[in-house]
């Protein structure tokens, strides 16, 4: 007879079960879902086998949709209603998207919010598109492990601005996904990347995607990634390779796009021509145009010179990144290349020349993104495995506040390591002035107007005193996922304000609980349910970590507290048998509020211990 | 050990101008991975709030420690002698001779030797400055005479940007 297991009392049935985390590369051309299984990160495949997931969503009516391939080979037939490139529309207005004329879908963009595009299903912002192919690719991976997800890694382009970022995060929310960490997609690379090959040494890594292009130069010493610098431009990518080349096919052939389907074959043939051209020296490029078959001869030569401007651009912010670095390049141990656009031979070329040295290779640039992300995921569930991980990442972009004249005072600048607080004192132009305007920009540039602008929000109360009195401190926080809070008080009076900053194309968070309600499999009692299972799994998680520290430094405790921790704990585990989400979320959040001071004490001697380690190697 | 030490305590390095580069950047890796909210990330929300809290003490600490002109102005101020850059603008004289100098010899630069020239002329008096100040605070202790040094070095570090910006475009 087997003897039946029984768990000391106090400690969970099984402590040392694995959470299911996963990175997810949300890509402008095609996302992926990875997930470490075994010790190993692997790319999780759909049940065809195919681990590449195209962003396209298509619209078919008001309830029904495609996502995938299905929705991508629909293009021909239904243009108008195939959403691809989603990603070059994250956090942006109306005025902001270039190549607008070429897109096939339509754009609208009545307020000054974000774009959406119309659909046979109305109009959808980008976010809600997004949370589409997310939802699809969080079902892949529930399908995978026939388990609940514990969360997940997204991936962002490094050089992506708060309103991209948040927009990123809006839309994991939306597909129902817990965002462990927005990372940086060359980041995660060089995680990858780094991890695979154990290298040391400083690394830059040239990621050209679909729609965007990064590079970021890292430091990496005993598994801590460290970004030096980072630059890119979040509108550049393989996409505008094929835009570029549709308008030298047009001009040599004197041909019109007339409508969307014109426009549809043109990017597709553009993008097969542009595919062929990589392993040959010339290629057909074949389209139907107004009816009728179009078919010329496309040489590799031809592409590059439509083509050359693109690519300069990337080399010139490689450039900048290297001088904000501070380092020559030939004092690289290596250069990486990341993303499906740096198979075309002349990007191969332009690097290796930038760089002095043959660019690296050995990892498929079309998944190394997720494979990183998805060691990320695993470490941070605490799964442990790749030990000591550490990534010190940068924000991309310099924060700052309009200040009189339309000038902006720079206040984090950017390669600033985050999270990061930084503060500075403004005072008030008149008189007896009483309020404060505040205004949020990010950008590089000396003008309020040639920056973005990301938040305003008003300080009031100000106690009437003569003009430059009054001392008014302004603190940005951007925290470890790149997103900011800005707050002001007046040091005198003590008056405050504070704004997380959601970025005025961001949603705000009653509109994103909205979508969740109108949106797909969330009816009503599903939501509920919903609750329920997220508050228990909540409970668990809290319960989890409180006995695990518990374990490791219950001794910092006085036996007073540490009854008062015990009780909370047995409260929770008793209010976990309510069917009530909010009963079971009000004992987690006691229990956490109860712990917080513990959890002082232990990060405090947990610098202690770093600190006294020190001192023993030193003696 | 708290949020209020300050940076020397923080990184466990001596309280001097002198510094070891190798030895900050090393001790910042090692603090952040004790604390970065990374660390933290199955523990829950409060934890997350604790741990961002010091990992950007820490990473302010490190920003200090590793530039020498905003070392030595926190060590000034320390000491009781604040750089007030913006209300203490009172320099000696033939200092404020040289800038001008130096200010007329960028608008007649034409040239990238003229440029790289001047530039080396910037890097050396940064230099000439910053070893005077490790004899200023770590030997001598003369901190008013320090923070005057450090508001020059302040000058001369915004003359040398605007250098570095003509010779790379």
């Amino acid at each position: 007879m087997a003897l039946l297991q029984i768990s000391e009392p106090g400690q969970a049935p099984d402590p040392h079960q694995r959470r299911i985390a996963v990175g997810i590369d949300l890509g402008t051309t095609h996302s992926l879902v990875a997930a470490v299984r075994n010790g190993v990160a692997e790319c999780l495949p759909d049940g065809e086998g195919r681990v590449l997931l195209p962003s396209a969503v298509r619209y078919l009516d008001q309830d029904r949709r495609q996502i995938g391939y299905e929705a991508l080979a629909a293009r021909g037939t239904d243009p108008a209603n195939v959403i691809t490139s989603v990603k070059r529309l994250m956090g942006r207005g109306l005025a902001d998207v270039a190549n607008r004329d070429a897109m096939a879908y339509h754009l609208s963009g009545a307020d000054a919010g974000m774009v959406k595009v119309q659909t046979a299903a109305g109009d959808k912002s980008p976010i809600e598109v997004s949370a589409e192919i997310l939802a699809t690719l969080r079902y892949r991976a529930e399908d995978t492990f026939d388990d609940e997800l514990h969360g997940a890694v997204i991936t962002v382009p490094a050089y992506f601005d708060e309103g991209q970022r948040q927009a990123t995060k809006d839309a994991a929310q939306l597909a129902g996904l817990n965002v462990l960490r927005l990372i940086s997609e060359p980041t995660a690379a060089a995680i990858a990347y780094g991890l695979d090959n154990a290298s040391e040494g400083v690394y830059a890594v040239y990621d050209l995607g679909g729609g965007t292009f990064d590079i970021s130069i890292l430091r990496l010493t005993q598994g801590v990634f460290e970004v030096i610098a980072t630059g890119g431009d979040s509108a550049l990518g393989g996409d505008d390779y094929d835009h570029a080349l549709v308008g030298a096919v047009l001009a040599r052939s004197g041909l019109q796009a007339r409508d969307d389907g014109d426009r549809s074959a043109l990017l597709v043939a553009a993008r097969s021509a542009k595919e062929a051209l990589s392993q040959a020296e010339t290629t057909r490029f074949v389209a139907r145009v107004g009816g009728a078959d179009v078919a010329l001869d496309l040489s590799r030569g031809e592409f590059e010179a439509a083509t050359a401007g693109l690519t300069a651009r990337t080399i010139a912010a490689v450039r900048k990144a290297l001088r904000d670095a501070r380092l020559p390049a030939g004092e690289l141990q290596g250069v990486v290349l990341v993303g499906g656009a740096t198979r075309m031979p002349q990007v191969r070329r332009a690097v290796a020349e930038c760089f002095g040295r043959e660019p690296l290779v050995n990892l498929d640039p079309d998944q190394v993104v997720a494979l990183g992300a998805a060691i990320q995921a695993n470490q941070l569930a605490g799964n442990g495995g790749s030990g000591d991980l550490l990534l010190l990442d940068v924000i991309p972009l310099s924060l700052g506040l309009e200040t009189m004249g339309g000038l902006v005072e720079r206040i984090v600048p950017r390669n600033q390591t985050i999270p990061t607080a930084m503060a500075q004192d403004f005072t008030t132009y008149k008189d007896g002035q009483t309020a404060l305007a505040l205004h949020v920009v990010q950008g590089e540039r000396d003008l309020v107007a040639d920056c973005r602008s990301l938040a305003r929000f008003e300080l009031r109360g100000i106690p009437p005193m003569t003009a430059g009195a009054a001392r008014i401190r302004v603190t940005f926080t951007v925290d470890a996922d790149g997103l900011l809070s800005v707050s002001a008080r007046e040091q005198v009076s003590g008056v405050e304000a504070s704004v997380v900053v959601k970025p005025s194309y961001g949603l705000s968070d009653e509109q994103i609980a909205t979508m969740l309600q109108d949106s797909f499999a969330t009816a009503q009692q599903d939501m509920q349910a919903r609750a329920l299972v997220e508050a228990r799994v909540d409970a668990d998680r809290m319960l989890l970590a409180t006995r695990s520290a518990l374990d490791a430094d219950g001794q910092l405790l006085s036996a007073d507290e540490l009854a008062a921790i015990e009780a909370s704990m047995r409260a929770l585990q008793d209010a976990q048998t309510s069917d009530d989400a909010a009963v079971v979320e009000a004992a987690t959040k006691a229990l956490a509020d109860g712990t917080e001071a513990f959890a002082a004490a232990r990060m405090n001697a947990g610098i202690a211990r770093a600190l006294s380690g020190r001192q023993i190697e030193s003696l | 050990m708290n949020l209020n030490d300050t940076d020397f305590e923080l990184f466990g390095v001596p309280a001097t101008f002198a510094q070891d580069r190798a030895a900050l950047d090393a001790r910042w890796k090692e603090l952040q991975r004790e604390a970065h909210p990374d660390r933290f990330a199955a523990q829950g929300s409060a934890a997350q709030r604790l741990a961002m809290q010091w990992s950007v003490r820490i990473n302010e600490a490190y920003q200090r420690l590793k530039n020498p002109i905003r070392r030595a102005a926190y060590l000034c101020e320390q000491h009781g002698a604040p750089i007030a850059a913006e209300t203490n603008t009172a320099m000696p004289p033939a200092f404020l001779m040289q800038q001008m100098e130096w200010r007329e010899s960028l608008d007649d630069a034409h040239d990238a030797a003229a440029l790289e020239a001047l530039h080396q002329e910037v890097v050396a008096a940064r230099a000439r400055i910053l070893s005077s100040l490790d004899w200023l605070i770590d030997e001598k202790g003369d901190y008013p005479e320090a923070a005057l040094q450090v508001r020059a070095l302040m000058f001369i570090e915004r003359f040398a940007e605007d250098v570095e910006a003509r010779l790379d475009p």
